[in-house]
């Protein structure tokens, strides 16, 4: 066994940023501590996340954008201050193309039925990809039967990259009006060449939209670098909250696109026979928002800034090569998708006569939390000629001694069921 | 490590009734979209209702193998209305491990496929087949 890198954290930073996060501390069952390594699923908070959500609760709770009282002014602040810091993390130009959704799911939802159903006829084209989650497929199936439009699919090679040769076919046959793609893929790990892939759809005339559930939380990432159209991600993902998201759109794209829901906050004039709407981004946010959720996604989103996104990847690299590294030294063990250097900090694999449910029984029992089942990826999964795998994601907190009791893990349900 | 029971293991590396029938009575086959599992049942059932040859294929986790093989077990020589009532309480007890609400999925998917085929239901378009993957 070589020496691993040297994880961009130290020993002590790490210590002490595990030290923020209140359920790494503890045994699952006596004797067994928490190995958490599905963070893809969902991340753990850190109590500073938990506490500004309290705090709001506690000091500040009040509805938005309604009333002049002092909490309502307060909770205002607090909730378009948070807009203000997830603008500034992904380099967006103002705050009013962050839109606070749900989740990823519902942001490409939004795209869907509002500047899809109003812009799209039969005839034109959606290019989606083989490896995206069934968030960034069934969307555009939906939008398809509502609008006669085509959805076409980028293939994926044999190591999990993007086709981009069979992308610039589908380009060249036309009538492409947008590209819907990951920038991370959830089951692979592989990161996708975005910025090139947008280029692309600009020069054949398309939008691109781009699901960004598994980068945001791991990588730097700058829209107006990307020149994405649209950038969709969740909180709950990089140690946010769960119940809210973000749509990143341009603004002059906002501006065009007919609102979502109806109801309030999103007018600016209504009348028994008609409705005026408000401006972006409060015309895609009818109703009482998420409004501590906001505010803990601020936390979170600060929580990340301290550390750095730069150090996130890096640490996460560090860990994901040296788990490359021993899951290759386990008999009958595959993994799918491309090397360390195309990929973050995930992985996907099967072991040969062990069923994922079964392998991920085996783990849990050593206390590793790992994901197992398609991923909500049943394309891709038809594409690997797999019905399920084993998923590690890991994250800012874990620690190469969890790698070593993830192999420990495996090793030992395999020998259970040789 | 102990994660399964003897019992459970060995009924899941070597499922009983695990092989196709000709011309079964009763013919269905369903997945778990969750995990991929997949389970096809034939039955036959003789002129007085009484299931005389059960079948499985598919393929699943060690649990839900073992709960088909178990569930296969006990319907033969068992009269088809009887094999309706079947509970899943049953089923469960058969298991008898403690299950999360995912795990219990993959041991009530045998019995999901027995109710569906024995009230008469077709398979769900799309089912795939082992043969075909």
């Amino acid at each position: 066994m070589s020496s691993p890198t040297p994880p961009a954290l130290s020993a002590e930073t790490l210590a002490a940023l595990r030290a923020d996060f209140p359920i790494l501390n503890q045994e699952i069952r006596p004797g067994v501590p928490l190995t958490y390594l599905d963070n893809g699923a969902t991340s753990q908070k850190p109590a500073a996340v938990i506490d500004a959500m309290s705090h709001y609760y506690e000091h500040m709770n009040a509805n938005v954008h309604r009333g002049v009282h002092a909490f309502a002014e307060r909770a205002t602040a607090a909730y378009e201050g948070a807009r203000q810091k997830v603008a500034d993390l992904i380099g967006a130009g103002d705050a009013q193309e962050i839109i606070y959704v749900r989740n990823t799911t519902e942001a490409i939802n939004l795209v869907a039925r509002t500047w899809g159903d109003a812009t799209l006829h039969t005839g034109d084209v959606v290019i989606s990809t083989e490896m995206e989650h069934h968030a960034n497929i069934v969307p555009w199936q939906m939008m398809a039967e509502r609008t006669g439009v085509t959805v076409k699919y980028i293939p994926i090679t044999e190591t999990g990259l993007l086709d981009m040769g069979e992308y610039r076919k589908l380009l060249a046959e036309g009538n492409v009006k947008l590209v819907a793609v990951a920038h991370v893929s959830n089951v692979l790990g592989t990161i996708n060449p975005v910025k090139e892939i947008i280029k692309l759809a600009h020069e054949a005339g398309a939008l691109a939209l781009i699901d960004g559930a598994q980068s945001v939380p791991g990588m730097p990432v700058n829209v107006r670098d990307l020149d994405a159209d649209f950038y969709a991600f969740s909180a709950h993902k990089m140690l946010g909250p769960t119940g809210i998201g973000v749509l990143y759109g341009k603004y002059d794209l906002l501006e065009k696109m007919p609102p979502y829901n109806g109801g309030g906050s999103m007018i600016s004039k209504v009348t028994l026979t008609g409705t005026k709407y408000a401006h972006a981004p409060q015309k895609f946010e009818a109703g009482t928002p998420a409004i501590a959720e906001a505010v803990g996604l601020g936390a979170a989103v600060d929580y990340l800034t301290k550390i750095g996104l730069a150090n996130v990847i890096e640490h996460e690299k560090a860990l994901i090569s040296y788990a490359m590294e021993r899951l290759s030294e386990v008999i009958g063990l595959t993994t799918y998708g491309p090397s360390v250097e195309e990929r973050s900090g995930l992985v996907s694999f099967t072991l040969k006569g062990v069923h994922a449910h079964d392998l991920a029984q085996g783990l849990d029992a050593a206390g590793v939390a790992v994901r197992a089942g398609h991923h909500c990826a049943m394309p891709l999964h038809d594409k690997l000629g797999v019905a399920a795998t084993l998923r590690a994601s890991f994250y800012v907190y874990n620690t190469m001694e969890e790698v070593d009791t993830l192999i420990n893990a495996i090793e030992s349900t395999r020998r259970y069921f040789a | 490590m102990d994660l399964y029971s003897e019992n459970i293991l060995d009924h899941s590396r070597n499922p009983r009734h695990w092989h196709a029938l000709e011309n079964p009575d009763i013919d269905y086959e369903e997945s778990n979209p969750l995990c991929g599992d997949h389970l096809h049942l034939m039955l036959h059932v003789d002129d007085n209702g009484v299931i005389t040859e059960v079948g499985w294929e598919g393929q699943g986790c060690a649990i839900s193998k073992a709960s088909a093989s178990m569930l296969g077990e006990q319907l033969v020589g068992m009269k088809l209305e009887d094999a309706r009532n079947i509970s899943k309480e049953e089923v469960l007890e058969n298991i008898g491990l403690p299950l999360g609400p995912v795990r219990v999925k993959c041991a009530l998917l045998s019995l999901k496929v027995l109710k569906a085929g024995a009230y008469g239901l077709s398979s769900p378009e799309g089912a795939p087949t082992p043969s075909a993957e």
